[in-house]
């Protein structure tokens, strides 16, 4: 049988443009390619900049996982320039980290993922009184009636019967892959639109601590908030009575909607735990400093890189050791003054654009040259996972006990061996798990806060450094952090008060970007070798492992013939 | 099989709104667009019996900030108005068809709609080496805008990025990003400009368009006045303190602990035109200044080339003219520089009192149209 050329184009609801392209021979994909098809050129934009503005530049890298890029930012600045932060400035990035996870990860979830497992179409078809048993068999959620369910019901209905199917519209309802009974579709349905309402709740910790969101205000050397229990005009008792509610709040969904319904639709799809796996290494950078960004060993997220899925080692990483972590461009937009083959360290890093791709229009790219806007990032040459599984896997390897009794737990509680989590569900549960876990933080790092200005200690912000006529000639830092899809980083070189060299290393670019110059793949390419396809006219399957990356999107796929002639498309939500 | 399109009123009954919510809704609407009170009937005539207007939405060179700003939006009713209510054939963001079946759709509705659909752009378009620097299943950006906005009714210029460029316009622009309304024309644009805009303010343009069936009263750069027509320095609370010469000297000093002026450490609030002041972000939880850092002037063309952000505006261009015509603000006396620049159309500043009034309006009409129910 000839393999089928699967183009899919756009992948979208990233900063950029995603094209994957597959081959499907034999029921199975054989070979990916992964492509990033827009670029904006952020690093010559920030050269000769001040850096203490850096943060606002690269923030608008991403407007879904808002705040990451400014939060790398700022600790790259203060590395360089040797910052060290205030404690409460340092718990207030916290909260923020936290409620951007739980935004960001329950809107995956539901309103990105789930409808590669949920069929919608069949909630019409349940039950509500049998609905409403297992919801209140699985959660305390008060919003569990068969009235509830009945009239959600009722509105799908006449949704569907109105012909208007917006934003549900051409799934791939019905499909053969799709497991779950219409009771836990409808469930499924409904908290579907019970997320969509709460999401825009948590992140008004972003406007209490940051003035907006998307797109808060971060600064170099602490936070912009000031601490004043007496005035109307700083964070008070009523602004940190906000944040305790709203944290509050975000615990309650977590625990009743999200990770009930996580559990209660994986037993459904357990072979998936052993589909999707890809790569075998996976690098965090860690984050959720607990004494302070300096003081590494005391990450909530533990920093290091696993090699081969031996969770008995844990590998050491180390941001400015030039040899460790190197972009190449071989099979990228780009030329390097030194050839297309060699490495670059971040510091090193070179940004000058060379498109050699097809004269657009075009149905195809030519893969075995340069085909992606991405560069190729390598740690110790070799490629990484980076992600929620990541996460999860390098703290259970350090020994992060409450990480280990979460995954020790889930996996027997859903009958699954350990080798279950290097997968495509392992993802999807380990993203839900560090949910949990997030969700706990926050309210720790909360009540620091409350408890140093208890006992006195306002301080936001560390002015001494601020007077770029204290800052040496030249300067070199690194600022690490976890975005909710993975390790991110950036790199600054600084001479005479302005920026002379930025570079992002994103982590859309570990596991998205394209083949190496050995020919390895990255992350996505990796994951979707041996998916199987049923159905070659809509292979949700691909859509299941790519959006269990977190790529963000609403994924829409064309497909091709070999000879480029359009065979179908694929949409999913 | 063809149905009639059902009204915006009769979607929300759908959907377990009550009349009454719905009357809510229109009052709320009506505060936003700033209409009289006596306009809030037309908007129920409108909302109950037009049907729902064809919307396509692009993405470009963006980061994603305007799609997530408009899910933000703090009314749900509005929320659900502008997802489910409008026809939203093609989103990449938000609709499940996408890929070639998206593009059928979008094509679909530009044909069957021709002239009819509203197109909404999110994203500035690259020009440079023939546009490959944003492609779409192949095609460029530039095509395919070009393509769009000649049957469009109107295109909405959402966001920095498809008003002004934003931050890819920023020099040295190495990609050719440019704004929507240096592509394309012959058709009427509205530029919603803001790094995102605020959500209820991009909710507010789409529903002005949806009930009036026309362009709300832009400004001389073709910005909706409801939103844009006051300097967010006019419409901020700790301008008093800008008035009697009490600012913040450094970040977190007592006088920041104060809340005081911004405007030392580096604000825009004077020379950017923003509703941040008097809607406040994420339902009027806060806004930059109220949390302590200053106005970026995320709203203003090449606003990311008149930094650094934190320094002193008096070297800023268009400063001029504000301290020349409030004859205000001690510290700034000094400031004497020219050039009249970015912000030729620069209002004439109100008086506080008569903002506060203003703003007592529009709630007094809310409350009572709400007694009135």
């Amino acid at each position: 049988m000839m393999a089928n050329r699967i183009v899919i184009d756009p992948i979208t609801r990233i900063e950029g443009h995603l094209r994957i392209e597959v081959q499907v021979q034999n029921g199975k994909v054989v070979d990916a390619y992964s492509s990033g098809t827009m670029v904006r050129g952020f690093e010559l934009i920030l050269k000769g900049r001040d850096p203490r503005d850096a943060w606002a530049f690269t923030e608008r890298a991403c407007g879904v996982c808002t705040t990451v890029h400014a939060l790398a930012s700022v600790r790259t600045v203060e590395d360089a320039l040797g910052i060290v932060i205030p404690p409460n400035a340092e718990l207030v990035r916290n909260l923020m980290f936290c409620a951007q996870y739980m935004q960001d990860h329950v809107v995956h979830f539901y309103h990105l993922h789930a409808l590669d497992w949920v069929d919608i179409v069949s909630a019409l078809k349940a039950n509500p009184n049998e609905t409403s048993r297992i919801a209140q068999s699985i959660s305390n959620y008060p919003k569990s009636s068969p009235k509830y369910f009945s009239d959600l019901q009722k509105k799908l209905t006449a949704f569907v019967n109105s012909g208007q199917l917006g934003i549900f519209a051409n799934g791939y309802w019905g499909h053969s892959a799709y497991k779950l009974p219409p009771e836990v579709n409808l469930i499924g349905v409904a908290h579907y639109l019970e997320a969509l309402e709460w999401q825009k709740e948590i992140v008004k910790i972003h406007t209490i601590f940051g003035g907006k969101n998307p797109h808060p205000n971060y600064l170099v050397g602490g936070a912009p908030c000031s601490v004043n229990i007496d005035d109307a005009n700083a964070i008070n008792a009523e602004r940190l009575a906000y944040v305790g509610t709203l944290l509050k709040e975000a615990k309650t969904f977590i625990e009743q909607v999200y990770i009930p319904d996580l559990l209660a639709v994986a037993p459904y799809y357990l072979d998936w735990g052993g589909i999707g796996g890809g790569l075998e290494n996976y690098l965090v950078y860690g984050d959720l400093p607990t004494n302070g960004y300096g003081d590494v060993g005391k990450f909530k997220f533990p920093r290091g890189a696993i090699l081969g899925r031996d969770l008995s080692k844990v590998h050491e990483v180390d941001g400015k050791d030039i040899k460790q972590i190197q972009e190449y461009i071989s099979h990228s937009w780009y030329e390097y003054s030194d050839g297309n083959e060699t490495g670059k360290h971040p510091w090193d890093g070179e940004t000058k654009f060379n498109y050699t791709g097809p004269k657009p229009p075009y149905d195809f790219l030519n893969v075995k040259e340069k085909y992606s806007w991405l560069k190729t990032p390598r740690w110790n040459g070799k490629a990484m996972e980076v992600g929620p599984l990541a996460r999860v896997l390098v703290a259970y390897a350090s020994g992060s006990k409450e990480v280990q009794e979460l995954v020790n737990g889930t996996l027997k509680a859903l009958k699954v061996p350990v080798g279950a989590l290097f997968s495509t569900l392992g993802r999807t549960a380990a993203r839900g798990l560090e949910t949990i876990l997030i969700s706990q933080w926050a309210m720790e790092f909360y009540d620091q806060l409350i408890s140093h200005i208890k006992n006195g200690d306002s301080r936001m912000f560390d002015n001494s450094k601020w007077d770029p006529s204290t800052w040496p000639k030249e300067a070199k830092g690194v600022g690490m952090t976890e975005a909710p899809r993975g390790a991110l980083a950036h790199w600054i070189v600084i001479k005479d008060e302005k920026i002379d060299n930025y570079q992002l290393v994103v982590p859309s670019t570990w596991n998205a970007s394209p083949r190496d110059p050995s020919g390895g793949m990255s992350a996505y390419e990796s994951s979707l070798i041996g998916t199987p396809i049923a159905d070659p006219e809509k292979p949700l399957e691909v859509l299941r492992t790519i959006h269990s990356f977190d790529p963000c999107i609403a994924c829409a796929v064309h497909l091709y013939d070999e000879k480029g002639t359009y065979v179908h498309q694929v949409q999913t939500f | 099989m063809e149905q009639k399109p059902l009204t915006i009123y009769e979607n929300m009954e759908l959907n377990g709104y009550s009349r009454r919510d719905f009357l809510k809704f229109c009052s709320w609407l009506a505060a936003y667009i700033g209409i009289e009170s006596s306009g809030v009937g037309k908007i129920v005539k409108a909302m109950e019996t037009k049907p729902r207007l064809p919307v396509v939405w692009f993405h470009f060179q963006e980061c994603t900030c305007c799609s997530e700003s408009f899910i933000r939006s703090s009314h749900p009713i509005v929320s659900d108005i502008v997802l489910d209510k409008i026809s939203l054939d093609y989103t990449e963001t938000l609709q499940a068809a996408a890929g070639h079946q998206a593009e059928e759709v979008l094509h679909n509705t530009m044909k069957k709609y021709k002239g009819e659909y509203l197109m909404l752009v999110e994203g500035s378009v690259p020009t440079e080496d023939d546009g490959i620097y944003c492609c779409i299943g192949g095609r460029t950006a530039l095509d395919i805008v070009q393509e769009a906005a000649a049957g469009a009714k109107a295109v909405v210029a959402w966001g920095s990025c498809a008003s002004n460029g934003c931050i890819q316009a920023a020099k040295p622009n190495p990609t050719g990003a440019t704004p929507i309304k240096n592509i394309i024309s012959g058709v009427p644009i509205i530029n919603v400009p803001g790094c995102p805009p605020i959500g209820e303010v991009m909710a507010g343009t789409i529903v002005h368009l949806l009930a009036f069936d026309r362009i709300p009263q832009l400004d001389g750069l073709g910005r909706p006045k409801a939103f844009y027509s006051r300097r967010v320095h006019d419409t901020c609370y700790r301008r008093p303190n800008y008035d009697a010469g009490l600012f913040v000297e450094s970040f977190d000093d007592e006088n920041a602990k104060r809340g005081y002026c911004l405007y030392k450490v580096g604000c825009r609030g004077p020379v950017t035109y923003n509703a941040c002041g008097v809607m406040r972000w994420n339902d009027g939880v806060s806004y930059p200044i109220q949390s302590g850092h200053g106005c970026i002037g995320c709203s203003e063309a090449n606003f990311w080339d008149n930094g650094p952000f934190y320094q002193h505006l008096s070297s800023f261009p268009g400063f001029g003219i504000e301290t020349t015509a409030d004859d205000i603000g001690v510290i700034v006396g000094a400031a004497t520089v020219a050039g009249m620049a970015a912000h030729a159309i620069s209002t004439n500043i109100r008086k506080r009192s008569q903002i506060r009034e203003g703003i007592k309006e529009s709630i007094e009409e809310v409350n009572n149209d709400k007694g009135g129910e």
